[in-house]
């Protein structure tokens, strides 16, 4: 089996977006995680439900839809544009906003899970020792859930590892740029290259089932 | 002066109609059944809940006055509270929990030392007794050097002996200070041993004649009548 620099490029392009991605995502879905377990409006839920589609949606409608938001007359593909004077669609920046769409809810929902965990008088009682609730989520709420958040990142990472449909849409197969390794296994079946297809696919294996070990340790009741 | 308070507000079963003061140094036992809207006043005084109306007044400081649209929050009023039980931060040692809003970190050496923590400082919460988590809830809301404080029951979920002498060292500890202290529990010795006044409070409004029905085992037909809200009541301690 031969195993050249351009063949792991893919693999590399997956794990470069998969952390960039699980990144800015632990750090838009804890926030956000904390503000939709501690407020109450009306149509809560309403929102709730719409930020929580992705998980109930076929991944190429996810990417249709994004393909038409990030295009250059889609509300991000503009302000993309007026921002850094270039397009999104088909570049790694696009699929790295088009996965943090698609794996929000991903993210938002355990850490969601283990913030509800914690005993609501803790943050009273950090508000009635002065605490502001921005502090509050910094120097209570994190710090006991950091098991929970950590386990939502990795899910996170291997749900962005295997992302295919959304990324095809949005990225389409850029060598270098936007092929990652879910599209060239697949692309290597389609042509016929199943040495490669076989290299790239075992990869997976003990990376998935050594995070998965990792979610199972720290979810574990202690 | 001290700690003065009108306080309304409508709860699913009753609606709460108080008035209550509580002067500096001393301390307000608030007593009643389970469920006749103590934690609720409570919570009000400490800005967790929002009364519908009424004011809340510590010396020249308005704390809340529905007239005037004022409404501190917890934050701003800066007072002890001790919950319970399990409101230690996990995360922290006893140590880290009692000194987490400290003014002062020298205090918090000696108030561990008066309540017999100093052995345990390194420890987390889980690692202690309940009576010792208690304990440091005191420390952390005394620590804090607060303007009044306010007591949720704080002993109840623990074991009658180890309650007596939580209450002894409480009783000594708040002697000391010159703030005003409100006490929430539903047992009569309690109420009688802590507090320099006791407020009766039943289904929200204050009900002066309950302690007598309720230590008056002849008077059997005023006490069935809230036969179903009475908790037993432990008064041999």
């Amino acid at each position: 089996m031969v195993i050249n620099k351009m063949e792991l490029l893919p693999l590399y392009l997956s794990a470069k977006l998969a952390i960039i991605a699980t990144l800015i995502l632990i750090a838009i879905a804890a926030p956000l995680a904390y503000f939709l377990t501690h407020s109450y409006w009306p149509g809560k839920s309403f929102v709730e439900a719409l930020f929580n589609l992705p998980i109930a949606l076929p991944p190429t409608v996810i990417g249709f839809y994004l393909l038409f938001l990030m295009g250059p007359k889609g509300l991000v593909g503009k302000a993309w544009e007026n921002l850094f004077g270039g397009p999104l669609l088909f570049t790694f920046s696009g699929i790295v906003i088009a996965s943090i769409f698609y794996s929000l809810p991903f993210a938002v929902q355990p850490i969601k899970a283990s913030f509800e965990k914690i005993d609501p008088r803790l943050k009273e009682n950090a508000y009635v020792l002065g605490l502001s609730p921005i502090a509050t989520f910094f120097r209570v709420i994190i710090p006991n859930s950091i098991n929970g958040v950590a386990a939502a990142a990795i899910l996170v990472f291997l749900h962005t590892m295997g992302a295919f449909g959304v990324v095809l849409m949005v990225g389409g197969s850029i060598a270098g740029e936007t092929r990652v390794a879910s599209i060239a296994i697949y692309e290597a079946v389609e042509s016929m290259q199943y040495e490669k297809a076989w290299a790239l696919s075992l990869a997976f294996i003990p990376i998935s089932y050594a995070f998965l070990l990792l979610v199972n340790r720290l979810t574990r009741k202690k | 002066m001290g700690l003065t308070a009108v306080l309304k507000k409508k709860t699913n079963f009753f609606t709460i109609d108080v008035e209550l003061s509580c002067a500096d140094g001393q301390t307000l036992a608030l007593i009643g059944p389970s469920g006749s809207g103590k934690t609720t006043i409570i919570r009000m005084l400490a800005g967790l809940v929002k009364p519908d109306e009424g004011y809340i007044r510590y010396r020249d400081a308005i704390l809340f006055d529905s007239a005037r649209g004022i409404h501190l929050s917890p934050q701003k009023r800066k007072l002890g509270y001790v919950f319970q039980d399990y409101t230690l931060f996990p995360h922290l040692t006893i140590y880290g929990n009692a000194a987490f809003a400290a003014e002062d970190r020298g205090e918090v050496d000696s108030l561990l030392c008066f309540f017999g923590l100093t052995a345990l400082r390194e420890r987390k919460p889980h690692e202690v007794s309940g009576g010792e988590r208690q304990r440091c809830a005191v420390c952390q809301a005394l620590a804090r050097n607060p303007q009044f404080l306010l007591l949720d029951e704080p002993f109840s979920a623990l074991d009658v002996v180890t309650r007596r002498i939580l209450r002894n060292e409480l009783k000594m500890i708040t002697e000391k200070r010159t703030f005003p202290v409100v006490y929430v529990t539903h047992d009569v010795t309690e109420a009688l041993f802590i507090g320099n006044t006791v407020l009766p409070i039943v289904d929200g409004t204050v009900d002066r004649e309950w302690m007598d029905r309720i230590v008056a085992p002849s008077d059997e037909g005023a006490v069935r009548k809230r036969a179903a809200r009475v908790p037993k009541l432990a008064l041999t301690y």
